[in-house]
């Protein structure tokens, strides 16, 4: 049968992570999409720590990783709303339109 | 005295005054009186006390005189007060410009007039704290914190571009500083304490004393201040307020030499004598450059700034001179400076208040309505271009006389400043007393009120007495000055056989 | 008594300076007047107790003045015959023109300024004379100079008044360098600045190399010059004489009293009271001669060519200083001095005649427009052709003996330069009898042009040819003048007061006979009791006995200029009246190169004053502004700003540019962290 080798885990986690930085910094579109390149980061660094839970046998990762997933959740939701009072304020949520915070 | 010393007395009395004018409420014209009167009482307070101490100073001894010291920040670094015939003259000096420099603000300062009384408290405390301290942090603390005051006294009641004089005046003079801050600490680390008299007996490796000279010489040569650093004084001047520029040139610029003669020729000798032909070169180049420029001023202020340069170019060249009529000249003319640079901006001032301009073309024939004032400015005018009997003279000769026996061409460049002196100022006297009053403006001037003459009358008085008797401020530092030579001379003879021996 | 005689003109400058304008003019007159008759006869007093009787010499201290290491200077009077006769000359003159101003300046509003600035003077005049060290002779040296700054600036609303008090004091200062440079020079090789210690030094000294100015040169010599600089700038000699003419812009009696008689005459003092110095520098010496004598000649030459009366007075002064040079040049200190005393009489007694001249012409100066005056007023006439004839040294008037003397010392000493100095001093002599009597003639004979050319205006009319071709010159002379509101009315000359009168009769007296009557003291065998020892003469200078074994037609050649002289005038001014413009035409180069003060003027303009104002404003606005400041200060701050606004561009504002600086910086931290190893 298929095994799965922990290394596999970790290359899946390194692309997601990956994928969530170069979201991140290519994006210059949507800031919901930079929202969601965060979520991706968040995510693969789940997987490393599920992946590392079941490949020393500890379930206190996993319980960990429930815990983020929460976490991440709220967070989530904060940046939305943050994101929802800022669209109302400037009437739009396009990256090259936020750079208030130039010197 | 009350539990602490006379000197303690003097430094802090000051800041008590300044406490008790932040304490008045109001700004009506009777608390505005109450706060100069403060500010006079104190000064004049402060004056007296320093007197007192003059009088029970001993001039025949060269040590340190009423001596105060307490523990303060862990080890070596102690709070410790004392003068000797070196640092005593400017202490008189400093009290004694201090009250006629309220009296000369009395007028002319009319917003914020609480704040600038006290601003001037604070500055006597700093700059009688720097003539006073015989621990190097302390003397560094109170080196540069004169700095604060005098950058808001200029900032604030200055003139038009007083923005950009004040941060001048600052950065120059800070940025020199710093590196002095660093030769500090690497005195502490060689003799494990900051106190000056115990420095003053400690020997600094050959090597070592040329970077700490350098590092002294970056912040005394900017205060001082010496070619080519001295830009920041004509601006400073032309934009402080007549009592800002009065202790500019009284007492602040001291400072810079006093350091000299404080810590760079005792404390590095060898150093001294090493770098002496550079300072003689910046003092000549000083001299007759600055002279030649304050001929052409077309600004008074400017042009007396100009000349308090080329003086302190007499004063640094008759300190590395390193001859008894050397330094003693130089610290004469330093006093000497201090009465009649200070009277020639109070001169300054009083047309200043009247017509509030300082460019020299909007006067002319003033003696027809202003003879008293005349008789005044010609005085000082006298005293700045060094004529004997009046207290420019002695300090000059002397200077000269000591730069002549050390190297004659330095002395033979040096002379033509006053030929150059007397151009100036005989000019710059010409087009603003004499000629014919054409102008409309000038029809209604009046002369010196009661108030100006008594400031001027002090220092007409010091100017000329100290042309002829100027005994007592001689005297008073000779011993501790033969002292420094002899100091001196006995570093570098034992310098001199080690290398003989070397070689 | 000695103090006495000093201070008492200070005390009458106390007075009448600070509360002049309290208690008015009078009272300032007459207590600064008197208090000058009473230092002057204290004064004549000395003169008879210590030069021609056997009153000891001798220094007084006053007081300490300061004190640094091994320098000592006190307050001091010393009072030997040398200063004796310096007293009588300063008081008596000084006495004189205060009495002569009390007429002279009835008119003008500030008199106790006046009297004050002339009380001060004298003072400072006797601190000189009476120092006892260099340090003190200095103090007064520049004293008179600062009165003589404020009496030639004394009518400050005149522009060129204040412009000529100005060049007098800084040319002054120019001498005072080298005087400077000569005490600190004294002080290094003798420890000392009093005249006692250094006089004795001074044997030991000569020959004596030293290390200066990177030369090693004879220590004596380069003391000498340097010193004798001082006396150059206070003299008025060649090269520092620019300023003299032009102070004529002072008061007429300021003129007498410190441009002829006194102030002039403190270098020749200065050189006789260091005669033990200078017998120890024959180079020195030399140079003394040769600019005496060049002195002499160009100041004469000038002279003969200027129209301003006081101004023609003014080089002849500065002539005759040139005489008195030469005489200590040859090592006949006596004979300087005994100039000086002669000349302080004929001399000031022609600057006050010239004054009552003035005052008579309503303060015109300008000889062309005089003319015939002798009949208006006689008695001033009688005393400048007493004054005129002094200076020409007609027989058995005082300048016969004292000029004369220099002239035959000079041919008889066998010193450097001494046969160019009696080659210039005869020649002068000639041309000093020309322009003394062209004086006399133009002032007092021929028509009153006075009246055709009315009072400064119409100029042009003055009928002198003379005239015709320097009308910028004459222009600018008719502004300078000392016009005080006297315009408009009908000019006619009046004789003066009895207070100029009077004066002008005493300084007569002295014109006359105090060659006579002195010679045999001053320079004659009573010369060694006499001066008791005041003037040094080396063993081997025998210049005063030398001077009369000169043959005959050495001892006539002066005598007989002057008659050439007497009768070139004549000729020129009675005979043929329009000789002199033909001349002057024929030669007109050479003409204005006279008139023009042999261009000195323009020469300093060009290579002193202008280059002194355009390199202060180069080193103003090039120097401080355009480098320090721009590369100091200005410079700092300006890059500061260009950084921070190029720095301030990475700052975009965008959160990806921020997102991907960490990401680089993670980068890079991982990167050295694992290319470091691992531990």
């Amino acid at each position: 049968m298929l095994t799965i080798s922990l290394s596999q885990f970790l290359i899946v986690a390194a692309i997601l992570f990956t994928l969530g930085v170069a979201g991140i910094v290519l994006n210059h579109k949507n800031i919901i999409i930079v929202l969601m390149s965060v979520e991706l980061i968040l995510l693969s660094v789940n997987i490393n720590l599920v992946a590392f839970s079941a490949f020393l046998g500890d379930l206190t990762g996993q319980v960990f990783a429930l815990f983020i997933l929460t976490v991440a959740a709220a967070e989530a939701a904060i940046g939305l709303a943050i994101l929802v009072c800022y669209y109302r304020n400037r009437g739009s949520i396009a990256i090259d339109d936020i750079n208030m915070m130039k010197g | 005295m009350f539990g602490f010393g006379i000197l303690s007395c003097i430094v802090f009395l000051p800041l008590a005054g300044a406490a008790f004018i932040l304490a008045l409420r109001g700004n009506d014209e009777a608390t505005l009186q109450n706060a100069r009167r403060a500010a006079l009482g104190t000064t004049l307070i402060v004056f007296l006390l320093s007197l007192y101490a003059y009088a029970r100073f001993d001039p025949s001894s060269s040590a340190f005189q009423f001596v105060e010291e307490k523990g303060w920040l862990g080890n070596g670094l102690i709070y410790k007060m004392g003068v000797d015939g070196i640092s005593l003259p400017f202490l008189l000096l400093t009290t004694f410009l201090m009250p006629v420099c309220i009296l000369a603000s009395w007028k002319s300062i009319q917003n914020r007039v609480k704040e600038y009384f006290v601003a001037f408290l604070v500055l006597e405390t700093l700059m009688t704290g720097v003539f006073c301290s015989l621990d190097l942090v302390l003397f560094y603390l109170f080196f540069e914190g004169s700095l604060i005051p005098m950058f808001l006294i200029i900032g604030i009641w200055g003139g038009q571009r007083r923005v950009y004089a004040s941060f001048k005046f600052f950065l120059y003079t800070f940025a020199g500083s710093v590196l002095m801050l660093l030769a500090i600490m690497a005195m502490y680390g060689v003799a494990g304490t900051t106190d000056i008299v115990t420095l003053l007996q400690t020997h600094f490796p050959s090597s070592m004393q040329k970077w700490l000279w350098l590092a002294f010489f970056a912040s005394l040569a900017v205060k001082t201040p010496m070619w080519p650093v001295h830009t920041w004084l004509p601006d400073a001047h032309v934009e402080a307020p007549t009592a800002g520029s009065v202790i500019l040139a009284g007492v602040l610029l001291k400072m810079g030499g006093y350091g000299f003669i404080r810590f760079s020729l005792p404390m590095f000798p060898e150093a001294s004598a090493y770098f002496a032909p550079l300072v003689f070169a910046l003092s000549i180049i000083a001299i007759i450059y600055t002279s030649l420029v304050a001929l052409v001023q077309e600004d008074m202020k400017k042009l007396i700034a100009y000349s308090s340069v080329a003086h302190m170019g007499f004063v640094t060249m008759g300190l590395f001179s390193m001859t008894a009529q050397g330094v003693q000249g130089a610290v004469f003319l330093m006093i000497s400076h201090g009465l009649v640079s200070g009277a020639l901006f109070l001169c300054v001032g009083v047309i200043y208040d009247r017509m509030h301009t300082r460019d020299i073309a909007a006067y002319g024939g003033l003696v027809f309505r202003m003879p008293l004032y005349a008789t005044v400015f010609m005085i000082f005018t006298l005293a700045n271009v060094g004529l004997p009997g009046t207290s420019g003279f002695i300090g000059e000769f002397l200077s000269l006389l000591g730069a002549f026996r050390v190297n004659s061409w330095v002395a033979f460049l040096a002379t033509t400043g006053t030929i150059l002196s007397a151009a100036y100022a005989l000019y710059l006297y010409r087009r603003i007393i004499f000629g014919v009053l054409d102008k409309p403006s000038l029809a209604s001037i009046l002369d010196l009120s009661w108030r100006e003459a008594t400031q001027f009358a002090p220092l007409v008085a010091l100017t000329l007495f100290y042309g002829v008797y100027p005994s007592p401020v001689l005297n008073a530092s000779a011993a501790s000055i033969n002292a420094l030579l002899k100091g001196y001379d006995t570093a570098l003879a034992v310098t001199k056989t080690a290398a003989l021996a070397f070689h | 008594m000695y103090a006495a005689i000093v201070f008492l003109p200070l005390l009458g400058f106390l007075i009448a300076g600070p509360f002049g304008w309290r208690i008015g003019a009078r009272p300032s007159e007459i207590v600064t007047t008197s208090l000058l008759f009473v230092s002057g006869a204290l004064s004549w007093i000395v003169f008879f107790q210590v030069a021609l009787g056997t009153a000891p010499a001798s220094v007084s201290v006053i007081g300490n003045w300061f004190t640094s290491g091994a320098l000592q200077v006190d307050w001091s009077l010393r009072i030997d015959t040398l200063t004796a006769v310096m007293l009588v000359v300063v008081t008596t003159v000084s006495s004189l023109v205060h009495l002569y101003s009390i007429g002279y300046m009835r008119d003008d509003p500030s008199r106790p300024r006046f009297f004050s600035y002339l009380s001060m003077f004298t003072f400072a005049m006797l601190m000189l004379v009476t120092a006892d060290n260099l340090v003190q002779m200095f103090f007064g040296w520049e004293g008179v100079g600062l009165a003589s700054y404020l009496l030639i600036g004394f009518w400050y609303e005149k522009p060129s008044a204040n412009a000529a008090a100005i060049k007098a004091f800084v040319v002054n200062r120019v001498g005072d360098f080298g005087f400077a440079l000569g005490i600190f020079l004294v002080f290094v090789l003798t420890q000392s600045v009093g005249f006692g210690q250094i006089f004795a030094a001074a044997p030991g000294l000569a020959n004596k190399t030293i290390h200066i100015f990177g030369l090693d040169l004879d220590a004596m010599t380069i003391t000498c010059l340097l010193l004798f600089m001082g006396a150059m700038g206070k003299s008025a000699q060649f090269l520092l004489h620019t300023w003299l003419p032009d102070a004529m812009e002072g008061p007429t009696p300021v003129s007498a009293l410190i441009h002829a008689a006194t102030m002039v005459t403190a270098g020749v003092f200065m050189v006789a009271r260091l005669s033990p110095l200078f017998e120890q520098a024959p180079a020195a010496l030399s140079f003394v001669t040769i600019i005496g004598a060049t002195t002499a000649f160009f100041a004469a030459t000038i002279g003969l060519v200027q129209n301003d009366i006081k101004r023609v007075i003014a080089y002849s002064t500065c002539s005759q200083l040139g005489y008195m040079f030469v005489g200590l040049g040859v090592g006949g200190y006596s004979l300087g001095v005994f100039h000086l005393f002669t000349h302080a009489f004929f001399k000031a007694l022609l600057f006050l005649g010239a004054g009552a001249v003035i005052d008579a012409m309503h303060h015109e100066q300008d000889m062309r427009n005089m003319g015939g005056l002798w009949r208006k007023i006689p008695f001033t006439f009688a005393m400048m052709t007493i004054g005129t004839l002094a200076l020409t040294g007609f027989p058995f008037t005082a300048g016969y003996f004292s000029k004369d003397a220099i002239i035959e010392a000079a041919f008889a000493s066998t010193r450097g330069g001494a046969f160019y100095g009696f080659l210039l001093t005869t020649l002068a002599a000639g041309l000093t009898s020309f322009y003394s009597w062209r004086l006399v003639f133009l002032t007092f004979f021929g028509a009153p042009r006075w009246a055709a050319a009315g009072h400064g205006a119409g100029h042009d009319l003055a009928a002198h040819d003379h005239a015709a071709h320097d009308h910028e010159a004459h222009e600018h002379q008719v502004h300078d003048h000392e016009d005080h509101g006297h315009e408009g009315h009908a000019l006619d000359p009046h004789e003066s007061p009895f207070s100029m009168l009077i004066p002008l009769g005493v300084l007569a007296v002295g014109a006359l006979f105090a060659g006579l009557i002195f010679s045999h003291d001053f320079i004659g065998e009573g010369g060694p009791e006499f001066w008791k020892g005041a003037l040094y003469l080396r063993p081997d200078n025998h210049i005063l006995e030398a001077r009369e074994d000169i043959p005959g037609f050495a001892k006539q050649l002066p005598t007989l200029l002057m008659v050439v002289g007497f009768l070139v005038a004549v000729l020129f001014y009675f005979l043929a009246p329009s000789l002199p413009g033909r001349l002057a035409r024929g030669a007109k180069p050479l003409y204005e190169f006279l008139l023009n003060k042999w261009y000195f003027d323009e020469l300093y303009d060009a290579i002193f004053v202008r280059p002194a104002f355009s390199l202060g404003r180069l080193f103003w606005k090039g120097g401080d502004g355009a480098i320090i400041d721009r590369l100091g200060p200005d410079g700092v701050a300006a890059r500061v700003v260009d950084v921070t606004g190029r720095v301030v561009k990475l700052q975009s504002g965008y959160i990806y540019h921020y997102a991907f600086a960490m990401l680089v910086g993670l980068a890079a931290v991982i990167t050295w962290y694992v290319a470091s190893g691992v531990r």
